[in-house]
């Protein structure tokens, strides 16, 4: 019996084009890692910095410019269609503007070193290489890159205790649930015979329940709600947000988790497959319900932002998932717009607590925002904005996102996801306890102390652009919306 | 007795168990968490490697190859945090990477 068909990997089929925006920035970060080992100095840190935002945003605009249908490349290993084109649009933008706002950060801290920049380079080829995959291999070396990368920012002070303990908290439980996600692909390849996401999804379709990959769903959703830190598996979150270096805080719960999400997305609509979604509808439901509980409840008795900002990510991502449990081109469109959304808001937020400095030294604390408004008008009045928008309420982008999600739920037959929204609805309100009693000490507490300094231009603008697009979200949802309706026209059937 | 499919799977989950145990029931060393990462890495290429002979299909043991890869560039991060975080504190026992409590 010999079925062994090689590929040889030739013009036609490997493609080389369409995946443009990957060969360039692996490439760039590899010139800019030589650039920077010649000469070790904070000129030369600070240049590579300059090139690799450069190098993202150049990525980002041949991404999106890349139109047209879905085009395989390395003989069916990865694709780029309108979903990929959406999120690496957000992550390389995304991952261009944290590295804008570590700038001061790094200088401050000593840490202004070339490395820093072409790690995050390298991650985010790792997250495009995710969100493009179209088959196991290639999930599991995107997926990889991104999480070493990010295991070695995590530790990046290398001279505080707490970073490299959050690093080494990463690593262990990345590492777990890599190899979760491993021993679920070696049962998904037993079952189908092959590591490509359409061959799997035609066994699906053609074998319905067998053992085999039901076991194999089973532990690679494990291995992806890890990576997205949904609950139960969310343990790690909270301690690293705290621990890292807050601009690279600020990159994981930015870029990160729309690479994730996208993945998951990738991995229940393209692998499986349509025939699967009674399987793992209820396992994503059960996964939304726990986040969003969890990260709403954890998230009250918090008093530093960073721990805050965590147990709102838990929640945040469960809220992403309460659209990709409806398993239906709008449930795709929703988990987008509401990454796109969570992006956005998050990048405004860590803007301004990468400014939260008193006598040179990081605050992180609630209460050093005690009284803002009277002290800086303008960043109470984005932060509050801000908030308004993570607690979902309209008219702000925060609600639409919210609305997305829970109209794919909802349009699910028979009502079957209802008890979600309930859930979702009643964790949504306890949410709002914690944003809106952060505006109340914004607003109403006795002021503390200032913070040093004016506020640099790039936090300024970042803050609030990401305020303005909030409220301008409901002018057409600003394009971002038919981008991702668009884009999720690939699920329609 | 012939020695089929189910007995190499049989072999690679009780391994995977043993490393997921080793990550979860270990107090001392994070040392022995590594090696247990190692073991449920090579549970894994087991898993693989007998579905690819099985299955008459090489896709399994190209995948092996990469694990292996991945799995050399993940233990030496690991070890080089684990480095850096022994010069911060100075031991590496399980109990003691508590600064943070969540």
């Amino acid at each position: 019996m010999e079925n062994n068909t090689v590929i040889a990997l030739t013009g036609d089929n490997l493609n080389l084009l369409a995946a443009a925006p990957e060969a360039i920035l692996a490439i760039g970060a590899l010139a800019l890692l030589m650039i920077g080992v010649f000469r070790q100095d904070i000129a030369r840190a600070q240049l590579v910095h300059w090139l690799t935002v450069g190098l993202l945003c150049f990525a980002g605009i041949v991404a999106y410019t890349g139109g047209g249908e879905p085009q395989y490349a390395f003989g069916g290993a990865f694709v780029s269609d309108g979903v990929s084109r959406f999120a690496k649009l957000f992550i390389f933008f995304g991952t261009a503007i944290t590295l804008i706002l570590s700038r001061a950060y790094l200088l401050r801290a000593n840490l202004m070193i070339f490395e820093f920049p072409v790690l995050v380079a390298l991650a985010a080829l790792g997250m495009s290489m995710m969100v493009s995959s179209a088959d196991l291999i290639s999930l599991y070396m995107g997926l990889e890159l991104q999480s070493l990368s990010l295991y070695v920012l995590a530790s990046f002070r290398r001279d505080s205790v707490r970073s490299t303990e959050a690093g080494l908290k990463y690593f262990v439980l990345g590492a777990l649930s890599s190899g979760l996600l491993l021993f679920g692909m070696s049962f998904v390849y037993g079952a189908a015979v092959s590591t490509e996401f359409t061959r799997i999804a035609e066994v699906v379709a053609e074998d319905g329940r067998n053992i085999g990959m039901v076991i194999g769903l089973a532990f690679i959703l494990a291995g992806l709600a890890f990576k997205i830190s949904a609950a139960p598996f969310h343990m790690w979150t909270p301690d690293v947000y705290e621990g890292a270096p807050t601009p690279v805080t600020a990159f994981f719960a930015t870029a990160p988790k729309m690479a994730a999400a996208v993945l998951m997305v990738r991995v229940l609509y393209d692998a499986f497959g349509p025939s699967a979604v009674p399987d793992w509808q209820m396992i994503v439901a059960f996964l939304a319900a726990a986040s969003m509980l969890v990260g709403s409840i954890a998230a009250i008795g918090q008093t530093d932002i960073k721990r805050l900002m965590a147990y709102s990510s838990i929640a945040h991502m469960g809220f992403a998932l309460v659209g990709m449990a409806a398993g239906t081109e709008a449930g795709a469109r929703s988990v987008m717009v509401y990454l796109a959304v969570y992006m956005v808001m998050n990048l405004g937020v860590f803007a301004y607590i990468l400014t939260m400095r008193r006598n040179g030294v990081a605050m992180t604390k609630i209460s050093d925002l005690a009284g803002l408004w009277q002290r800086d008008g303008f960043s109470a009045l984005c932060l509050a904005i801000l908030m308004f928008s993570l607690a979902g309420i309209p008219p702000l982008a925060g609600f639409w996102a919210k609305w997305y999600t829970f109209g794919a739920a909802i349009a699910v037959d028979d009502g079957k996801l209802v008890w979600l929204l309930v859930v979702a609805t009643i964790a949504a309100v306890i949410s709002a306890f914690y944003y809106l009693r952060l505006v109340k000490i914004m607003v109403f507490d006795d002021a503390a102390d200032g913070f040093d300094g004016p506020m640099g231009g790039e936090f300024r603008a970042v803050l609030g652009l990401s305020a303005a697009v909030m409220v301008l979200f409901v002018i057409g949802g600003l394009g971002i919306t038919e981008m991702a309706a668009d884009a999720a026209t690939i699920y329609a059937r | 007795m012939e020695i089929g499919l189910t007995h190499y799977l049989t072999v690679a989950s009780i391994l995977f168990v043993v490393g997921i145990f080793g990550i979860f029931l270990n107090r001392k060393n994070v040392i022995i968490i590594l090696m247990s990462i190692e073991l449920m890495l090579l549970a894994v290429n087991i898993n693989f490697v007998a579905f690819s002979t099985h299955l008459n299909d090489l896709g399994g043991q190209v995948f092996t190859m990469f694990v292996l890869t991945v799995a050399a560039a993940e233990a030496a991060i690991g070890l080089a945090i684990l480095v850096c975080f022994h010069r911060n504190r100075g031991t590496i026992a399980v109990e003691d990477v508590a600064m943070m409590k969540g």
